[in-house]
């Protein structure tokens, strides 16, 4: 099942900003791999970003559902990797099975493992079709910038759980991100800001 | 060995929120009692190594889960475990099913056996293994020991065949 590569790709780094601008200050949301490196140089910073480095191999969209259900009051949003959503494609199904709608997540489709080297995938699956078949309430697919600009606040206020692929292309050659400091020192400051 | 009552007595007085697991023979059979109590959810995950990434997203969000899993799925968890456990410093509590330890005589020959304590050594996870329904309060008191000391602890429960 490998979906056709789009002709019309955009910045991720855009896709980033505009959520940046979109996102509500009761947000969380988590980044990993590219959108994590990417996410790191916008500012201002927000106490409810969670950028997943160090983390565990496409667990990303896991600790969201799991952040999801602790906090039933506010969306988490999860920027992942195609490489990384096809690490767990199961936790799609496991968000659903949760009963999860505050959970939004946003693959940024690539179509390379970007921060290895831009080695390719074993394939290159249609993720809005399996999103579907996993139940997902809300599906988008966008391979325009200002398409995603211009409609990312019905993708985030969407029933949900909600998921969207963006058809983003890579940075090759750029290195992968670095922890922005001791993940267990970040905890506490997340469960801090949580509980504030 | 346990029953899914005592199983759920004891989560309740170690205050756990949500119980996060992939069903086995043994633990499996305790789901049920503990979606009954109104202070528990039960989170079923596809594979082991979501369930850690689950409890440590529970577990920044205020919650308190419990990962229940078999010592098969513990394996397969190793990423989540280093990530959540030893990167992240969370202190998630966890029931294992030990395969077959009861059966040794009559089942040699199950890996598991060989591999599961070794492995929680190696992921320097502290346990203590259950062996007959005399040690449950061993589940309250050493769970209730590590999360005051905010680390992780596991209970390690001796199971029969798979």
């Amino acid at each position: 099942m490998s979906a056709p590569a789009k002709t019309t790709r955009f910045v991720a780094k855009d896709a980033l900003i505009a959520l940046h601008s979109a996102r509500d200050e009761r947000d969380v949301v988590i980044t990993t791999m590219s959108p994590a490196r990417d996410w790191l140089t916008l500012t201002p910073q927000s106490p409810l970003d969670v950028v997943f480095v160090p983390s565990a191999m496409g667990h990303a969209t896991s600790l969201g559902l799991g952040l999801a259900l602790a906090q039933p009051d506010r969306r988490v949003i999860v920027c992942n990797g195609d490489g990384s959503m096809l690490m767990n494609l199961g936790s799609l199904v496991t968000i659903v099975g949760a009963g999860a709608t505050n959970v939004i997540v946003l693959v940024f489709q690539n179509r390379v493992y970007e921060v290895t080297g831009a080695q390719p995938m074993p394939a290159n699956p249609d993720f809005a079709a399996i999103a579907r078949g996993s139940g997902f309430e809300s599906v988008f697919e966008f391979s325009d910038s200002d398409e995603w600009a211009s409609m990312i606040n019905d993708v985030l206020d969407a029933p949900g759980p909600v998921f969207a692929v963006l058809n983003v292309a890579p940075d090759v050659g750029i290195p992968g991100p670095k922890s922005p400091g001791p993940a267990g020192e970040r905890a506490r400051r997340l469960l801090d800001a949580l509980r504030s | 060995m346990l029953t899914g009552s005592q199983i759920a007595d004891s989560l309740e007085q170690l205050g756990i929120t949500h119980v996060v697991t992939v069903p086995d023979s043994t633990i499996g059979q305790w789901q049920s009692e503990i979606e009954s109590r109104a202070s528990m959810k039960v989170v079923r995950v596809c594979r082991e190594g979501e369930a850690w990434e689950v409890a440590a997203g529970l577990e920044l969000g205020g919650a308190r889960p419990l990962v229940m899993i078999q010592c098969t799925g513990f394996f397969e968890s190793g990423d989540a475990i280093r990530n959540v456990l030893h990167d992240w410093k969370l202190p998630i509590a966890s029931i294992i099913g030990y395969r077959s330890y009861l059966s040794q005589e009559t089942l040699p020959g199950d890996t598991c056996l060989v591999f599961t304590e070794p492995v929680l050594d190696a992921w320097k996870m502290e346990y203590r293994l259950l062996t007959k329904p005399t040690e449950l309060g061993v589940i309250t008191e050493h769970l209730a020991a590590c999360r005051a000391a905010n680390k992780a602890g596991t209970i390690l429960v001796a199971e029969g065949k798979a």
